[in-house]
């Protein structure tokens, strides 16, 4: 089996339009929620989120482009955009033949969707824009992506909700492995913060009114983001070749379903998928130092997770630390697994482990080390990234610190 | 008291749980009817649209909520409220 390095990282979301802003700005603990700027949002009962603010579409993106990309293409795009240009890379020839790539999002051209409807339910119109279709599908932005940067290889959308980017990672780490692929773009990107993606969360009543607050005893639900995150998954032996700087080493993958319930989570599920990342890298338990938590912030979610993260690792549990970086940018569900992966990099790269925010008081149903308000340096050799999500599919991401 | 709300709460219980309405007791909690948080959820869709009143609920603390779920009288007493304050 090959091995797996990540050569480049991109991101936009609530916290920095690039990755080196948002991870300083997880090192440092800031809020990136905020009110939300939308269109009828005095219709709304949730009027928060993690949204991307100071953002020019007609900045980076002209009228004909526009006219295609739907907000989560945008993103999608500029996060491939600075990947890409980080890891150096240009695809020709037969490079360009063994790349690809692998996007999770949840609800693709949400905004395009919403808009339109708009014109023709609400004011009345019988015609629409004739790009509807190819702006609002899910493959849009893996397409737009392998458009650009000429990636021939084998690309996709992933789409399981909550877990759908780690999905995508997951796939990618997996053609790379087998030999199908030497080089895969790989992430997630979503935009869900208009009207209809807003007030469907709402409907659900998992959704907090003032803030996101994971593992603390007041939290009292999730708070939407948007935006995404791309990265270079490599062929290790095709980087070292080149002398790529390596971000770090994609070390294991697994993932499960609880076939239990469309919305509560299941401990066992979960854990499975965790215990099944660390089989997969062969890695020792207590070689994992840091955990990046799908930690949402509901009741359900944060002490299943703790639970699960109990029952897979046992003793070592009360030893590694685990984090929530949502309490910062938002769950961008779909997007939300790739803008996390950044924390992942950045324990083990870097050394720092980026804090779960908001917390407040301790519960005992989360009784693990959530790096409370403040991001803490430890030498970490192995970090997870867990997702589980609506309809019970996980999936976790074990990174390895590279060292070189 | 019974009443038009307790009734028509009775009957949204009662759908929400696949039980006939007589076969709900006042001092009920919705577990006792079989209905888990997602069935709570959907039966308080049911009364803002039965009685075109907005319910405040989080399923995150529904213990902490100002509307009693507690028992089916505590439901039929805070839809009334409700109700109340609504033509108020």
């Amino acid at each position: 089996m090959k091995r797996v390095v990540i050569t480049g990282a991109g991101t936009i979301n609530a916290l920095g339009h690039n990755a080196a802003d948002t991870l300083e700005a997880m090192r440092e603990g800031r809020c990136g929620i905020g009110e939300l700027d939308i269109r009828d949002v005095d219709r709304l009962a949730v009027r928060i989120g993690g949204q991307v603010k100071g953002y020019d579409e007609h900045a980076h993106f002209n009228r004909q482009q526009i006219a295609l990309y739907d907000r989560f293409t945008q993103f999608a795009l500029m996060s491939a955009r600075e990947a890409i240009g980080q890891s150096g890379l240009s695809f020709e020839g037969a490079l360009a033949a063994r790349s690809g790539v692998v996007l999770g999002t949840s609800g693709g051209g949400l905004t395009t969707q919403d808009e339109n409807y708009r014109a023709v339910y609400e004011e009345g119109k019988n015609r629409v824009h004739p790009f509807v279709v190819p702006k609002l599908m899910n493959n849009a932005a893996a397409s737009h992506v392998s458009m650009q940067w000429n990636l021939k290889g084998p690309s996709f959308t992933v789409a399981t909700a909550c877990a759908s980017s780690n999905h995508a990672m997951g796939q990618a780490f997996m053609l790379i492995r087998s030999g199908m692929a030497d080089v895969m773009i790989t992430g997630g990107s979503e935009s869900m913060l208009c009207f209809g993606g807003v007030k469907a969360w709402e409907g659900l009543r998992v959704m907090s009114k003032d803030a996101c607050r994971p593992f603390s005893a007041t939290r009292n639900g999730m708070v939407q983001g948007e935006g995404a995150g791309a990265f270079v998954f490599e062929e290790y032996g095709h980087a070292k070749a080149r002398g790529a700087e390596i971000l770090a080493e994609v070390a294991g993958f697994a993932m499960t379903s609880d076939a239990a319930d469309i919305v509560m989570p299941s401990k066992q599920g979960a854990a499975r998928a965790i215990l099944g990342a660390m089989q997969d890298g062969r890695i020792a338990p207590d070689k994992v130092g840091y955990i990046n938590a799908h930690g949402t912030g509901t009741a359900a979610n944060d002490k299943t997770e703790c639970a699960a993260v109990a029952d897979a690792f046992g003793a070592h549990a009360d030893n590694l630390m685990i984090s929530s970086t949502k309490s910062m940018h938002g769950h961008l569900i779909g997007g939300t697994g790739a803008v996390e992966l950044l924390a992942c990099i950045m324990a083990v790269r870097d050394g720092v482990i980026a804090p779960t925010i908001g917390y407040e008081e301790h519960d005992p149903e989360c009784a693990l080390d959530v790096v409370p308000n403040e991001a803490r340096e430890a030498r970490v050799q192995y970090a997870l990234s867990n997702a589980f999500a609506f309809g019970g599919l996980n999936a976790v991401l074990a990174l390895k610190r590279h060292a070189g | 008291m019974p009443d038009d709300v307790q009734d028509k709460v009775i009957r949204i219980l009662a759908d929400q749980a696949m039980l006939e309405p007589e076969d709900i007791e006042m001092n009920q909690a919705p577990a006792d009817l079989g209905i888990d948080s997602l069935g709570l959820v959907e039966a308080i869709f049911s009364i803002e649209e039965t009685f075109d009143v907005s319910v405040p609920f989080n399923a995150n603390e529904p213990e902490k909520s100002e509307f009693d779920i507690s028992t089916v009288a505590a439901i039929v007493d805070a839809v009334r409220d409700l109700v109340r304050q609504q033509k108020a």
